[in-house]
């Protein structure tokens, strides 16, 4: 019964596979991890110094040069104002890698509370947070944000707060699993063999190497907040539309995509690379940590 | 008595046989130059450690080595055809009509989500063999001619609806489904108790003697002794030696297979090192006699449990007695073996042994005090006197940690002043067991298996403790490795007084290493006496059973004589 | 299964309901500020404070001077009836409104899943383990696949295969080739991510001993590969499947909102703008049913891959 597995091993946090899924695809690819990083410090200077990578006004009108294609001059085109796309992608990467980054913190406070809670707890308290827990899972992350912002009206709070509590049952159930099988594991027992108390058991052993695989899960985690919260934005439950966001970018192209689709698919590709690099770099850290020596 | 191989036409033909893996530029050999014949009818059997390069030696015979090996030889030949070139559908031919295979492990060489009948009637299918219902009546044939009680309803039920011994006679069913005249075996009773291993052993015999050639690969010499008529020892790719069976193992000529000889543990080697390498240096001189504690005067044993008790409920909602009224005693340097087979629940009492599975009834006294029925608080000062050291040493170690950072964790807390004093100590213990320095900041994973089973030795010497559990700690070791952790063990013993709880299904290894033996079947003490008594005169028609069963390997009167 | 495993099963699915019931409830009640007074300012276009007797009704109306405790109770009975409450801003039974919408998503739907699994099947058996470049290409395929967003992937194929070529209509079409688009959209991701699994599970299974038991019986490869290792590789994403399923319903609000095809995604995203609390919590209350629903037939599905499941 072995290859039975009651309650399967699903993605963390949504649709992201699982280690050993692309373990193989990864070591085919080191120039792939090399390019990643590089997309990853583009978007990461353009967060801190945008004006740096484009110089020009990301909200400066120009209502003659409006809807231009990709040319020369705007090398990714221009909005319904006029507005530098490239400019606007540069400067809208603060705002969006915050509202990834915030929802990833908020989501991996909450699930480290809950993981912990459920597999350090006696059998009542994590039977009663698993379950809790689990039904959060049922609920795709877009939905529970939806209701969210229902709830709470857009905005980037809104955004952050609810992709955040959204995605947290997903960590958790990967904290809960990873602290039980630490718990379980023949070196806990060893130490309790060798009488080191419960907490020192916790302290040194539990807790690090549950805490092991977040590394890699947090990384992955911004690329997929920032995925899920461009997806509120461009159903126009995000931040207000003039502001540089990529998201927002989305939902303000929307109405012209017959016409104008750089306005749609640029934004699109950064958000798509920025995930796509996050990913690349958190499953080549996974593989490391996972077969080499970790300190 | 010398075997005549050309007096019958060779049924296998093997010349310089060669095969590597890896990409052209970074090849690893992992087969050099193999020779052998096989005449029709008779059996060889390929010996070897892991890494000896006898498993791929064998599935080069019928072309499974992968994808990316390359094989090469100067001949490779069977019944006269040869099959060097072959493609793939001429191999297919040979597998299973020409050469039935069967391999280790039935129950993941078996497909899970399909029932027994349809796997042995797989091979005779692809072979164009009979039609449906002619294939199914062989099936329920094959069933009944390897031993499998009620054929028709066994042939629907899935692998896991049998048991391990059921499962390789399965196995074994499709193998020779199509009454192929050459069978190989790849370690056909390695997952096997002992019993149970005998009966296959004995099913693989019968299947020689309606004139089937057998090719039987194993680590197990002992095994090897009562089936082989020729013997070839591998190692590191090459055979070291070969030659008729009685030869080889009675008067082996290589160093090699003599130290593979002297290596396995069994009723002879008591007493006797079994690895060549000197005594660890540490162990200066036998300890003044072990330090008995004592109790209103007298002397007690370290360990004693009295009617333990264990009971599990399963998923099925039944409750099963795991351990059943099992009272011992474990005397100050002393070792105690616990002998059964899986399930008899060995492992269960050396659990409450070591107060980490509380007892449903019964209790154990450490040196003399309450140990099980008080609780953990008053326990964990007192766990330094008992120490563990267990099959699989590499899970009992934090991954992050180094064999340093292990050590220290395991010495007692304000045992030693200072940094200095501490890593002193630990230099101690690996010298105590055989380590370098260098260990020191090596991690488990880094290490082979003999060396980290010599951490979690040292760890357990550590906090200086009177007793240590011991469950199965040799049983993922290959012989020679474990012929090296046995001998340590012994010597540890000799020097710091200690008393063993010696857990283990292997009978040699339990004779070698005991002073007194316990039997364990179903959760319930069989027998306990001494070790020589147990073995040379067993009393009770289980324990006798279980002897009987045991492979032995008939060594030369010369060696017996040594035991004296 | 006996009548145990259905019986706890039926329960387990009671549980999952009751729970998601007593979450959304929860999540409801922590409205920021009044509830009535949002109501009444939604229906006017105003924001100003309202007076007591303008409230009353409202509150009178959709119960909101009950205790919590009894409006929950109501709110648990209601859904026992199957009566999901009304809408604010449509002040018709929101049970009624997901029924009129929900057609065209469960089309939309089940041909994406059913997308998804033939994209994935054929790729790894075509690609896995099938030398270097060609498993290369195919998990890289599938990598890719998997972290494509609806909203992109969706714009991509429509500018390329509706805009530029012409293949597809545009938008708004409920003919079957106006399904064609939205239907990829959402099932191309799911089938970069059953693959994944699938491939992985192909992979180990085809270094099995009992792959190489078959194989030394004289079985060639395309026989492993469909006799032996597909049955064992599809579990996991069977599996899976039971999770998807809720996905996909979700991906299809912004699949729908892409090519603006009618369904539920158009009613919700105009519902979550208005603030229409009862009609999102509705169709968050139709997921946590789907969710049931989905993993029944997972399991059903599983028996008849996994005859283990029949015995066991």
């Amino acid at each position: 019964m072995s290859a039975i597995q009651p309650s399967p091993a699903l993605p963390v946090g949504g649709p992201a596979p699982s280690a050993a899924v692309t373990a193989a695809w990864v070591r085919s690819l080191r120039p792939g991890v090399i390019l990643a990083s590089l997309v990853v410090l583009f978007f990461v200077l353009a967060a801190i110094a945008p004006a740096l990578l484009a110089p020009r006004d990301p909200l400066a009108i120009d209502l003659a040069a409006s809807l231009r294609a990709p040319s020369a001059g705007h090398v990714l085109g221009t909005d319904q104002s006029g507005r530098d796309v490239y400019t606007r992608i540069v400067h809208g990467a603060r705002q969006s890698l915050l509202i990834g980054v915030g929802a990833t913190a908020l989501a991996m406070a909450v699930a480290i509370a809950l993981g912990f809670l459920s597999g350090l707890g006696g059998r009542l308290v994590d039977g009663l947070v698993s379950r809790f827990v689990e039904v959060l899972f049922s609920f795709p992350v877009l939905m529970l944000s939806l209701l969210f912002v229902t709830v709470f009206g857009p905005s980037a709070t809104t955004e952050i707060v609810a992709v955040g509590i959204s995605s947290a049952p997903g960590y958790a159930r990967m904290i809960r699993g990873q602290v039980l099988s630490v718990r379980g594991s023949g070196y806990v027992e060893a130490a309790r063999a060798l009488g080191h108390s419960y907490p020192r058991v916790i302290r040194r052993h539990v807790f690090p190497n549950a805490m092991r695989p977040l590394v890699v899960v947090v990384t992955l985690g911004v690329g997929q907040s920032i995925v899920w919260a461009a997806g509120l934005a461009f159903l126009g439950l995000g931040v207000a539309p003039p502001a540089p966001e990529w998201g927002a970018m989305l939902d303000a192209g929307r109405n012209y995509v017959t016409h104008a689709w750089w306005l749609e698919i640029f934004p699109g590709l950064a958000i798509v690379l920025f995930a796509l690099s996050v990913t690349t770099i958190g499953r080549y850290l996974q593989q490391r940590l996972e077969g080499g020596p970790a300190r | 008595m010398s075997i005549q191989l050309d007096q019958s036409r060779d049924l296998l033909r093997v010349e310089n046989l060669r095969v590597a893996f890896g990409p052209p530029k970074q090849r690893r050999e992992v087969v050099e130059g193999v020779s052998f014949t096989l005449a029709a009818g008779r059996c060889l059997a390929i010996v070897g450690e892991s890494g000896s390069g006898k498993s791929v030696t064998a599935r080069s015979l019928v072309g499974l080595t992968g994808g990316d090996a390359h094989v090469s030889a100067d001949a490779l030949a069977f019944e006269g055809r040869s099959l060097l070139g072959l493609r793939d559908r001429g191999w297919r031919a040979l597998r299973g009509k020409g050469v039935g295979f069967v391999l280790q492990d039935a129950l993941v060489s078996l497909d899970q989500l399909r029932p027994v009948g349809k796997e042995i009637a797989e091979g005779l299918r692809l072979h164009r063999w009979g039609t449906r219902e002619t294939r199914r009546a062989r099936v329920v044939e094959l069933l009944t001619q390897v031993g499998v009680p009620e054929p028709e309803l066994r042939a629907r039920q899935l692998p896991h609806e049998l048991s391990g011994g059921l499962r390789q006679r399965a196995l074994i069913a499709a193998a020779i489904a199509l009454d192929p005249p050459l069978i190989i075996a790849d370690e056909p009773t390695t997952a096997l108790d002992v019993t149970v291993q005998a009966q296959v052993l004995d099913l693989l015999a019968q299947t020689k003697e309606r004139g089937t050639a057998l090719i039987l690969i194993s680590h197990d010499l002992a095994v090897v002794a009562r089936m082989a008529d020729e013997v070839a020892v591998m190692r590191a790719g090459e055979i070291v030696e070969r030659g008729p069976a009685s030869e080889v193992l009675a008067r082996p000529r290589h160093a090699y297979t003599r130290a593979l000889l002297d290596a396995v543990p069994s009723t002879h080697s008591k007493g006797t090192r079994l690895s060549p390498a000197p005594p660890s240096p540490l162990i200066r001189e036998p300890a003044p006699a072990a330090a008995a504690p004592v109790r209103d005067g007298a002397r007690v044993p370290v360990l004693e449990a009295t009617g333990l008790v264990k009971r599990y409920r399963g998923p099925d909602g039944i409750t099963r007695t795991v351990v059943d009224d099992v009272s011992f005693e474990l005397a100050a340097g002393e070792t105690l073996g616990v002998v059964g087979e899986s399930g008899s629940g060995k492992t269960t009492t050396a659990r409450i042994a070591l107060a980490l599975t509380e007892p449903d009834g019964g209790q154990v006294l450490l040196n003399g005090g309450p140990w099980t029925a008080v609780p953990e608080r008053r326990r964990r000062a007192r766990r330094r006197q008992i120490g563990v050291v267990y099959q699989d040493p590499l899970s009992s170690f934090d991954p992050r940690w180094s064999v340093e950072r292990i050590l220290l964790d395991a010495l007692p807390e304000g045992g030693y002043p200072g940094a200095a004093q501490r890593r002193a100590r630990i230099g101690e213990l690996l010298e105590q067991v055989g380590l370098e320095h260098e260990h020191r900041d090596r991690r488990p994973l880094q290490l082979s298996g003999g060396q980290r089973q010599r951490v979690a030795i040292a760890r357990a010497l550590a906090p200086e403790p009177s007793v240590i559990v011991c469950d199965e700690p040799v049983s993922a070791l290959d012989v020679s490795i474990q012929a090296q952790v046995l001998d340590l063990l012994t010597d540890l013993q000799a020097a710091l007084g200690l008393s063993y709880l010696f857990i283990s299904h292997d009978l040699g290894v339990i004779h070698h290493m005991s002073d007194r033996v316990l039997v364990l079947n179903d959760g319930k003490v069989v027998e306990q006496g001494t070790a020589d008594e147990i073995f040379f005169s067993p009393r009770q028609p289980y324990t006798q059973q279980l002897l009987a069963a045991l492979p032995t390997l008939a060594r030369e009167p010369r060696d017996l004589a040594e035991v004296g | 299964m006996s009548a145990r495993g259905v019986a706890v099963r039926l329960l387990g699915a009671i549980g999952v309901l009751w729970a998601a019931a007593t979450f959304t409830f929860f999540v409801q009640t922590l409205l920021p500020g009044d509830r009535a007074t949002l109501i009444l300012n939604q229906e006017s276009g105003q924001t100003i404070k309202r007076t007591a007797s303008e409230l009353a009704p409202i509150n009178a109306k959709y119960g909101f001077d009950d205790s919590i405790v009894g409006q929950y109770l109501h709110y648990l009975g209601g859904l026992a009836r199957g009566d999901l409450g009304s809408s604010y801003q449509l002040h018709e039974p929101v049970a009624r409104i997901i029924g009129d919408q929900i057609g065209p998503t469960i089309v939309l739907t089940v041909t994406a899943l059913l997308f998804a699994w033939a994209i994935s099947l054929v790729l790894t058996i075509a690609t896995a383990k099938r030398g270097r470049v060609r498993s290369t290409l195919g998990s890289g395929f599938e990598t890719i696949a998997a972290g494509l967003p609806h909203y992109w992937l969706g714009v991509v194929l429509l500018v390329v295969f509706a805009i530029d070529l012409k293949w597809f209509p545009v938008e708004g079409e409920t003919s079957l080739s106006g399904l064609v688009l939205p239907a990829l959209t959402l099932g191309i991701p799911l089938a970069g991510f059953i693959g994944q699994v699938t491939r992985d599970e192909f992979e180990k299974v085809l270094d099995q001993p009992f792959v190489t038991s078959a194989r030394a019986r004289g079985m060639g490869d395309l026989g492993v590969r469909t006799r032996h290792a597909l049955r064992h590789a599809v579990l996991p994403g069977i599996t899976l499947s039971g999770w998807a399923l809720g996905a996909l319903f979700s991906g299809a609000v912004i699949v729908e909102s892409v090519f603006a095809r009618p369904g539920i995604g158009q009613v919700l995203v105009s519902a979550a703008n208005a603030r229409d609390i009862p009609l999102v919590s509705g169709v968050v209350m139709l997921l946590a049913f789907v969710y049931v629903v989905a993993n029944l037939l997972v399991d059903l599905a599983y028996t008849v891959v996994d005859p283990r499941m029949r015995t066991a």
